[in-house]
């Protein structure tokens, strides 16, 4: 008897250890924000614009930049929580790409920051849309191939 | 019948096999399929009108996107391109085996693009024909 009882216990034991842990809120929100965005484009880091931004951009997902991004309530209520958390001004913080953006001003696109203009100017933009491999300058892995894991530090 | 039909026989008869096979043999899509033959009180769906309905230029929907080939290009064989550059995977299940065998993933496309490029939801005998069209191309 003593032994079938120590494997049975021992297999179980390793049952418990290995199951994978439930995936935190924290988690899920980032899980559902990376597929989901990524769909259709880059999944631009939250921490580029400040939650006001995000909530207007949110609430209006089946009009969202000429196309319907509609999402089911459950997701979408998963990415916001996590967006608003990683926003850019998310716990107190105020980095210098949200400076000279008035406080009335709710920005929809992180290439309408004057802080994104002084870094990629008209030329910049003129050729991002005549080159259809990038199509837009908004296609941040076409020039900055780490954009994916958030480096853009190789310009 | 001389010695060569002899020898191409088999393989004559395994090529005739594989083509009364629709190309679409897959349980998920079926499922799909036959959910959406139910909703439109229909028999089976015309995968010519499915082709007439994806190349179309429709109005009612965004500028931006006035056709299912804007975006999925005129040969749904082919990868697409979103608006911003992302690659989109081949549309035509011959090119990409696992299109349309996920149900929430279907619905959640043709309520998206629909509206996008119809401005409306897509009738269920629309959605046949479309699916039939991409199946069997």
């Amino acid at each position: 008897m003593q032994k079938l009882i120590f494997p049975a216990l021992l297999s179980l034991l390793a049952a418990t250890i290995l199951q994978p842990a439930p995936a935190s809120a924290a988690e899920t929100g980032k899980q559902a924000f990376e597929s989901e965005c990524s769909a259709c484009h880059l999944a631009y880091d939250p921490g580029f614009l400040p939650q006001r931004s995000w909530r207007a951009i949110l609430g209006d997902l089946p009009n969202h930049f000429g196309e319907d991004a509609s999402l089911d309530e459950a997701t979408l209520k998963q990415i916001e929580s996590y967006v608003l958390a990683n926003a850019a001004d998310a716990n107190g913080r105020n980095p210098y790409w949200l400076r000279r953006i008035p406080a009335d001003k709710v920005p929809l696109r992180i290439t309408e920051l004057p802080w994104f203009w002084n870094e990629h100017g008209n030329r910049l933009r003129a050729w991002a849309r005549s080159k259809k491999a990038v199509g837009s300058i908004s296609n941040c892995e076409a020039c900055h191939r780490g954009a994916g894991r958030g480096r853009f530090e190789d310009d | 019948m001389n010695r060569t039909m002899h020898r191409i026989m088999p393989a004559l008869v395994l090529g005739a096999l594989a083509l009364g096979q629709p190309l679409s043999a897959d349980p998920a899509r079926d499922a799909i399929i036959n959910q959406l033959k139910a909703e439109a009180g229909v028999s089976s769906f015309s995968a010519e009108r499915g082709k007439q309905f994806f190349h179309a230029r429709h109005s009612g929907g965004k500028p931006q996107t006035p056709s299912c080939a804007t975006c999925h290009t005129s040969d749904p064989r082919n990868s697409g391109q979103t608006r911003v550059g992302k690659v989109i995977e081949p549309m035509a299940v011959s090119r990409n085996p696992s299109r349309f065998t996920d149900p929430k993933k279907v619905a959640k496309w043709f309520r998206r693009n629909c509206r996008s490029v119809l401005g409306r939801e897509c009738s269920a005998r629309e959605k046949g024909d479309f699916l039939t069209y991409l199946s069997n191309l």
